[in-house]
């Protein structure tokens, strides 16, 4: 994480440039940032994921296999078999995606896109979590035994508990809450009592956690009663989330809870005295200690907020996604996903918000694309995986697409166009601050 | 001097004191614990009824009777015998000694007798069987460790275990069924883990990109890759994609007839010999040749390292490279010894129990191995104990190793610290 924040910020320029090409060069800075910056590198990061799943398609695709046997009798039969693999699969995740041209009026044509926003809740939410403890400096690997621990705090809650619709459901979010606090707080508390490296302690925590919940749903605790599959029994009705945009969608009032929690981090790490503590340990945890922060405790608070908003999104799995009971595969991958949403979204509140709508995209979509085209879902993660991979080593995208660095000044021109305006041990020293 | 010293730095002068201080109330205290575990577990609750152990198989040269032991009279015996222990320990720690590595076997073997026999009372256990997949389970996670501790002696943590297991078992399995050599496949399997420690090495030594992270987005990468190429090509071709040839058993003459552990150990596969082979070579080089002083000190002081005309980084290139190697080669056990084909992620998290393995065996290649075997016994000991009608849930045996794990990163079981330099890029400047 630091490298690549390191790599990534814009470097003040030491020296400002001569007045009357300061327009100018200024401007051309400002392309260069452009180009060289987040912003852009993100889409290229996307641009090469996505290739990258274009080839895996066309190499796996049955159709560009058989015309490939005799590639060099007719080459364009190849091409063609290519083609229609790669658009096909893309439209056909562009259509479960955004919308469905296929649909006979645009309320159902949009669905795809409220499918989307159903799909992107829990990965908001968990992203949240996680990005939280990236900024304070650390890595919350365990978001799958939070948001299992959160599931089954929630799910007890919102199957025993028998209580009218509004009251249960929030005792049931609340519960979900709590238990992923509870699970991510224990690594907090192990970090700062024993400084217990928090990535080995997570990742462990989620293996105890399925074996856990495993437990508990062979004995009467989360079992169904009268059941002998390891399942809970249904939510009440009063815990499930209601549908935000009527019964024909099935985007649930989840999603504003994650608006919710989105503003909350937002607020919580810009705007309050706790947050500038989180951000400050994030930056250097021996300054802050040095300035008088709490830095142990901080971390358990950190740990317990992080594992809150990761059990935001256990419990929107309960309540909202899947209320007719639940296994030990509730977490559906979540936890892992959520920290390529919270890289993707450079830990920043809405960073991640965009972040986990992009990768709930590719979900809503990737279903549609393996019923359409019989292209496997699995390629989504391969696609996202990629994403996170190039994002997180700028230097290796800018090197691909031949991209300036921010920052730095694009030499040969000057050397053309003013070679006397810019001495050359200025430039030596911009270089030399460089690296 | 018995405080702990807060910046690690400076640790290397009082260590010495602090260690005779604090470290050795550990193991008495932890003795102490298991004893009274076993006093509520083996006498309090005591189960009565006789335990059968089946020391032997059919095939063995040496029948050995079966074992009838008396449950309640072995779970006393095991209470004293863990009493006695603990004395010894309390006794060497009062004089501040260190208790040997020997006793402490010897107690967590005693107390594994212990919990056995009162688990499985009024069944029949059969020894070889529960040793034998005891192995099996273990190999991967041996080989796993093997890689993580290579490479994080160097200074890169590996999470990426899991994804060099998998691509190996993958890999291995389509080329050793496309060539119907499986010896072509094991070799195809490290070039797999080779190619996934690449991508690790690139980013993590010369892009900066923090390690855990690639680590962890590799794993869901190979992960990704695996399931999709197995549901879009394997499935559909099994008989010609994924139906590859396995190593044949060949016993090794005199050792496989020891009775009880010469089977699990000597009547096995190839690629379990080269483990013996791998496990000895990685400790060797790493404590005894210039290669692992090189590599330990660049994994615990590179600035030093780089001082004396290590070339830091190709150093530790070469050896994540090398640790994917191992690590790949763990992942053909999978598909050419231990199960008929590749399935979709065949690892179950394995990965993770091998860098658990690691921490837990202090990233010593002979402790990890321990420390795996460990995991691979509690493992297996799940299925034989649900099958003879243990009163423990299957889950909590499966738990375990995780469990145990974050006591020893805790601080609470033994003493772990990592490289110095593990998990930092080295910036030359």
């Amino acid at each position: 994480m630091t490298a690549t924040t390191k790599s990534d910020a814009p470097r003040p320029s030491t020296t400002p440039p001569a007045p009357d090409e300061e327009q100018s060069s200024q401007f051309q800075k400002y392309v260069r940032d452009i180009m060289g910056g987040s912003a852009v590198l993100s889409v290229l990061a996307v641009v090469i994921a996505l290739v990258v799943g274009a080839v895996l398609i066309a190499v796996t695709d049955p159709g560009v296999q058989a015309a490939s046997a005799y590639f060099f009798g007719r080459p364009s039969d190849t091409l063609t078999a290519i083609w229609s693999a790669i658009s096909g699969a893309y439209a056909a995740l562009f259509q479960g995606a955004v919308y469905n041209f296929g649909a006979a009026d645009f309320l159902s044509g949009i669905k795809p896109l409220t499918d989307t926003l159903t799909d992107s809740t829990s990965l908001i939410a968990a992203g949240l979590g996680i990005a939280l403890s990236f900024r304070i400096g650390l890595f919350n690997i365990g978001g799958q035994g939070q948001i299992l621990a959160a599931a089954a705090c929630a799910g007890w809650v919102g199957f025993t508990v028998h209580a009218p619709f509004p009251l249960l459901l929030i005792l049931a979010l609340l519960a979900g809450l709590f238990g992923g606090a509870i699970w991510a707080g224990i690594v907090g508390f192990l970090k700062a009592q024993t400084g217990a490296n928090e990535v080995i302690v997570t990742i462990m925590l989620n293996f105890v956690a399925f074996y856990l919940v495993s437990y508990l749903l062979k004995v009467p605790v989360l079992q169904a009663p009268g059941s002998t599959n390891p399942q809970t029994p249904p939510m009440l009705p009063g815990a499930i989330f209601p549908p935000l945009l009527g019964p024909n969608y099935l985007v649930t009032v989840g999603f504003l809870f994650v608006v919710g929690a989105t503003v909350f981090l937002w607020w919580l790490l810009n705007r309050s005295s706790l947050g500038f503590q989180f951000r400050a340990i994030g930056d250097n945890p021996r300054a802050a200690r040095t300035a008088g922060i709490n830095v142990n405790r901080l971390y358990v608070y950190g740990m317990l907020i992080s594992g809150a908003l990761v059990g935001l999104a256990g419990a929107n799995q309960v309540q909202g996604v899947i209320t007719t009971g639940f296994s030990s595969g509730i977490d559906s991958g979540i936890g892992f996903s959520a920290i390529t949403v919270a890289l993707l979204g450079r830990s920043k509140p809405w960073g991640v918000f965009g972040a986990g709508i992009l990768f709930g995209a590719f979900q809503a979509g990737g279903y549609t694309m393996q019923a359409a085209q019989n292209v496997p879902v699995d390629i989504v993660l391969v696609v996202q995986s990629v994403i996170v991979l190039f994002l997180a080593a700028p230097p290796l995208v800018r090197k691909i697409f031949h991209l300036p660095t921010p920052g730095s000044t694009p030499k040969p021109k000057q050397k053309k166009s003013a070679p006397e305006s810019a001495p050359k041990a200025e430039i030596v020293q911009k270089e030399g601050a460089a690296q | 001097m018995s405080t702990t010293v807060a910046t690690p730095r400076f640790d290397e002068l009082p260590t010495h004191l602090d260690r005779a201080v604090v470290k050795s109330w550990k193991v008495p205290a932890i003795f102490a614990v298991f004893t009274v575990v076993g006093i509520v577990l083996f006498v309090v609750l005591g189960r009565n009824g006789v335990t059968h152990f089946n020391l032997s198989t059919s095939t063995d040269l040496i029948k050995l009777p079966i074992a009838a032991v008396p449950t309640r009279g072995a779970g006393i015996i095991v209470v004293i015998v863990s009493a006695v222990l603990t004395a010894i320990a309390v006794a060497l720690s009062y004089t501040a000694r260190k208790v040997p590595l020997g006793v402490i076997t010897l107690f967590a073997v005693v107390f594994f007798a212990g919990f056995l026999t009162w688990a499985a009372a009024g069944h029949t256990l059969a020894v070889p069987g529960l040793l034998l997949s005891a192995i099996g389970i273990s190999v991967p996670l041996i080989f796993g460790a093997l890689g993580g501790v290579v490479s994080e002696r160097v200074g890169v943590v590996n999470v990426a275990i899991e994804g060099q297991l998998l691509a190996g078992a993958f890999v291995s399995a389509v080329v050793a069924t496309v060539t119907h050599q499986a010896l072509i496949g094991f070799i195809a399997a490290m070039v797999a883990g080779v190619l996934v420690s690449a991508i690790l090495a690139v980013f993590s030594i010369t892009y900066l990109v923090d390690q855990v992270i690639v680590g962890v987005v590799l794993n869901v990468l190979v992960i990704g890759l695996t399931d999709f190429l197995y549901s879009q090509v394997l499935a559909s071709n099994a008989p010609t994609l994924n139906a590859p040839p396995h190593f044949p058993f060949l016993p090794i003459p005199i050792l496989s007839g020891i009775p009880v552990i010469g089977p699990a150990l000597f009547r096995q596969t190839i690629i379990v010999y080269l483990m013996y082979a791998a496990i000895f070579l990685v400790w060797f080089a790493l404590f005894k040749t210039r290669w692992g002083l090189r590599v330990r000190a660049v994994g615990e002081h590179p600035t030093a390292a780089d001082t004396v005309g290590i070339n830091v980084n190709r150093t530790r290139f070469l050896n994540v490279l090398l640790a994917g190697a191992i690590a790949g080669a763990g992942g053909a056990y999978y598909s050419l010894a231990a199960s008929p084909l590749f399935t979709r992620e065949v690892t179950a998290g394995a990965g993770y129990i091998a860098l658990a393995a690691v921490i837990f065996g202090r990233w010593n290649p002979l402790l990890a191995t321990l420390a795996a075997l460990l995991f691979g016994f509690t493992s297996s000991l799940q299925f034989s104990l649900s099958a003879a009608g243990s009163p423990v849930p299957s889950e909590f045996m499966l738990m375990l190793p995780y469990v145990v794990t974050i006591l020893a990163v805790a601080g609470l079981v033994g003493h772990s610290r990592g490289p110095a330099a593990s998990g930092k890029p080295y910036i030359k400047s």
